[in-house]
């Protein structure tokens, strides 16, 4: 039996889950610690098998709803899954309220976000202006091929023959690991999450925790396999501890680091990364050579700009003030050299997208994805693109609009996403706008675009609606399951179709509460 | 065309024609805590650091003695501490893989946050603040600001390479949120709040 959970803790999705005298919470002061991504309780899990991710087929669209099916039949992943992005949610709520001008820096983010993107080229030219004065190398790329092969060139001038790098989603949206292991050149994520991933020849699944779709039992498993630990022995702190050995002779031998970039600064030239591990201060420190991947959608006028997202990002993100770590990079260190390379990759092709360049505005925080309930239950793997969750739903498409094109119909469009983006996309809309994007591309399937286009029709005609209602009802109650539930309708693929009324509720009402004629 | 101006022509093609104009940032400084020394504490102790008391009477700095006593390998770049391993002598980061306690002293702190600044010049070597098992910091109590509005109008984030703010030890909560201190850098961080002596005066 559990006892009742402390006064101060949040209610929870599984009250299940919750497990008494938590071995591994760390106390001080009689306080349970949840910093960095920490849960704020202490939860429990069942051994269960790991339900893979979206089946990638080329370039075939796809098929979000049957990877989120298998998810959702992994009960004790989708519990834990769906607790812990929950728990996240409500530690950024906690924060969001211990500040008082918590809507005013959305508002001041938002507006800084778009004053720089809409004067982009010049913030460019003068962040490149001061790295190359303090030193950096500066290198740009219009598309992922080319940020591999300028990442390589720059390894092969060094005779680099392995690279540490920390954890980034535009190396993610390159297909950087795999560039690298074509070429030769051992690449080691220092990140525990995405070493886990990249371990397990899978993706992250969230921009911000890449393993949180998996069981410590999955993660036993994983090391098992690939580090040489105990199988049988899931403790959390024996898993991180063999990692961070196994790991540690490799940051010392590797002959180059490379990290991402949180924010590029245009007044000084510098950019800023952000890690609770101080793993990329680790990549870029210990080796001599660094190398930064910077979209450049990362670009912010001035430092005092810079304390506006640095105070919503690990906030929004883990509900924790500030990432452990905020390493500010503005030139090489005394013997070292450090490159940067700005990546396009389609976003000044974004720009000029009337209802979609205010996506640029991300800072990658997966506040969105937190609070989606769409993403909670379905896993980040099952929506296959390098972005997954609300935001993925309006990015992915950029990249590849037949094979993402199922993705913007996983939501509901609740809005939740764009209430809590502290950058104040106006997510839902987006996804919204791009559903009828893709039916004037053609990438969206006949059944739905038939449905929606009769639906739209219908509701255009009260009198027809009503008839519809009626009939509707009937059938619902008459016709045998297997015509309710054919493949026509998707609704009722994973859900109970409503019990039919007797009366429609028009009918009720003429002829209880309209006025006779 | 270079692919730097291939991608700086893009943009102007594609620029969306609208007026947004560069909002000024506030300070938001308006509700000061009473004690900045207190409030960084409690921040620094949410995020896992300790915050070490200094002693009423006797030697200040009794409390990093007491953390230091039984390590093999120690590192200081402070005047106040010696270390048996010389930073000046330290060729490359790899001689600092086997430092149990390096000690530095912070450029400033951050009372919103808890968290304290680093910088090329404190740290010699930077991944000294990494590579060491544990790390322990003196802070000027002075130093403190109230927060990063404040933060980011100092001079280090234009006249360093360098700068980084640790707020608390290396984290990580990647499996099943499990909090870990010491996932791959410092395993504890500590702050023993002690004044500059003159001779180690703001850089």
């Amino acid at each position: 039996m559990t006892s009742a959970p402390p006064e101060h803790e949040t209610p929870m999705l599984h009250p299940e889950l919750r497990t008494d005298g938590d071995p591994d919470a760390i106390v001080r002061r009689g306080r349970r610690l949840d910093h960095a991504e920490g849960t704020s309780k202490p939860l429990k899990s069942r051994r269960e098998p790991q339900p893979r991710g979206a089946k990638v087929h080329g370039n075939r669209p796809i098929d979000q709803a049957e990877a989120a099916a298998r998810f959702i039949a992994a009960p004790e992943h989708e519990k834990m899954h769906d607790e812990r992005l929950w728990d996240l949610r409500q530690k950024r709520d906690r924060e969001m309220q211990a500040i008082p001008e918590w809507e005013e820096l959305r508002s001041l983010a938002a507006a800084i976000k778009e004053h720089t993107l809409t004067h982009l080229d010049d913030y460019l030219e003068e962040f490149e202006t001061n790295a190359q004065s303090n030193g950096i190398h500066v290198h740009w790329a219009r598309d992922a091929a080319e940020h591999n092969r300028v990442v390589h060139e720059i390894l092969r001038d060094h005779g680099a023959k392995s690279l540490i790098k920390s954890k980034s989603m535009l190396t993610e949206e390159c297909g950087f690991r795999h560039y690298m292991a074509s070429v030769g050149i051992e690449v080691i994520e220092t990140d525990l999450g995405e070493r886990i991933q990249q371990l397990d020849h899978e993706d992250p699944s969230h921009v911000v925790v890449p393993a949180v779709h998996k069981l410590r039992t999955d993660v036993a498993a994983v090391f098992a396999r690939t580090l040489g630990t105990d199988p049988e022995n899931s403790d959390v702190h024996y898993l991180a501890e063999a990692q961070r050995e196994a790991t540690r002779p490799l940051i010392l031998q590797a002959d180059a680091g490379m990290t991402g970039c949180n924010f590029a600064v245009a007044e000084t030239g510098g950019f800023v990364v952000c890690t609770n591990e101080g793993n990329a201060d680790l990549s870029a420190n210990v080796p001599k050579l660094h190398i930064a991947a910077i979209g450049i959608e990362k670009i912010i006028p001035r430092l005092e700009h810079l304390a506006v997202f640095v105070r919503l990002l690990s906030r929004s993100a883990l509900g924790s003030p500030i990432t452990q770590y905020t390493s500010h990079f503005r030139g090489p260190r005394a013997g070292g050299e450090l490159h940067v390379v700005l990546v396009d990759n389609g976003r000044s092709k974004r720009l000029g997208m009337a209802e979609f360049w205010t996506s640029l505005k991300c800072i990658r925080c997966g506040a969105c994805m937190n609070t989606c309930p769409v993403y909670r239950r379905s896993g980040g793997l099952s929506y296959g693109a390098t972005y997954s969750g609300p935001i993925g739903l309006i990015i992915d498409p950029t990249f590849n609009a037949r094979k993402y094109s199922n993705l913007p119909f996983a939501s509901t469009l609740n809005g939740s996403c764009s209430n809590v983006c502290p950058v104040k996309i106006n997510i839902h809309q987006q996804i919204y706008a791009w559903r009828r994007e893709l039916v004037n591309l053609h990438e969206v399937p006949l059944v739905k675009k038939v449905a929606m286009k009769a639906a739209g029709e219908l509701l255009s005609r009260p009198a027809a609606y009503r008839a519809a209602i009626a009939a509707g009802d009937a059938a619902l109650a008459h016709l045998p399951r297997f015509v309710i539930y054919s493949g026509l309708n998707a609704w009722g693929r994973h859900r109970e179709m409503p019990h039919p009324p007797k009366q429609t509720f028009h009918d009720w009402y003429k002829a209880n509460r309209a006025e006779k004629p | 065309m270079s692919s730097r101006d291939d991608i700086l022509a893009s943009i102007r093609a594609n620029l969306p024609r609208v007026d947004r104009s560069l909002p000024a940032v506030p300070l938001f400084d308006e509700r000061a805590p009473t004690s900045l020394l207190v409030a960084f504490k409690d921040n620094l102790e949410r995020m896992g650091g300790l915050f070490l008391d200094p002693p009423v009477s006797g030697d200040t700095l009794a409390p990093v003695k007491a953390k230091i006593a039984g390590a093999k390998v120690v590192c200081s770049t402070v005047p106040e501490i010696a270390g048996n391993r010389h930073i000046a002598g330290v060729g490359a980061p790899h001689d600092l893989a086997d430092v149990d306690f390096a000690i530095v002293r912070a450029s400033f702190a951050v009372a919103e946050t808890g968290s304290i600044l680093l910088s090329d010049t404190d740290l010699r070597v930077n991944a000294v603040a990494y590579l060491a098992q544990h790390l322990i910091a003196l802070l000027d109590p002075a130093d403190i600001v109230i927060n990063l509005h404040h933060a980011y109008r100092r001079r280090e984030f234009r006249d360093k390479h360098y700068a980084s703010f640790h707020t608390g030890p290396s984290a990580t909560a990647d499996i099943e949120g499990v909090l870990i201190h010491g996932a791959q850098g410092v395993r504890s961080l500590s702050v023993l709040p002690i004044a500059r002596t003159t001779s180690n005066l703001p850089h």
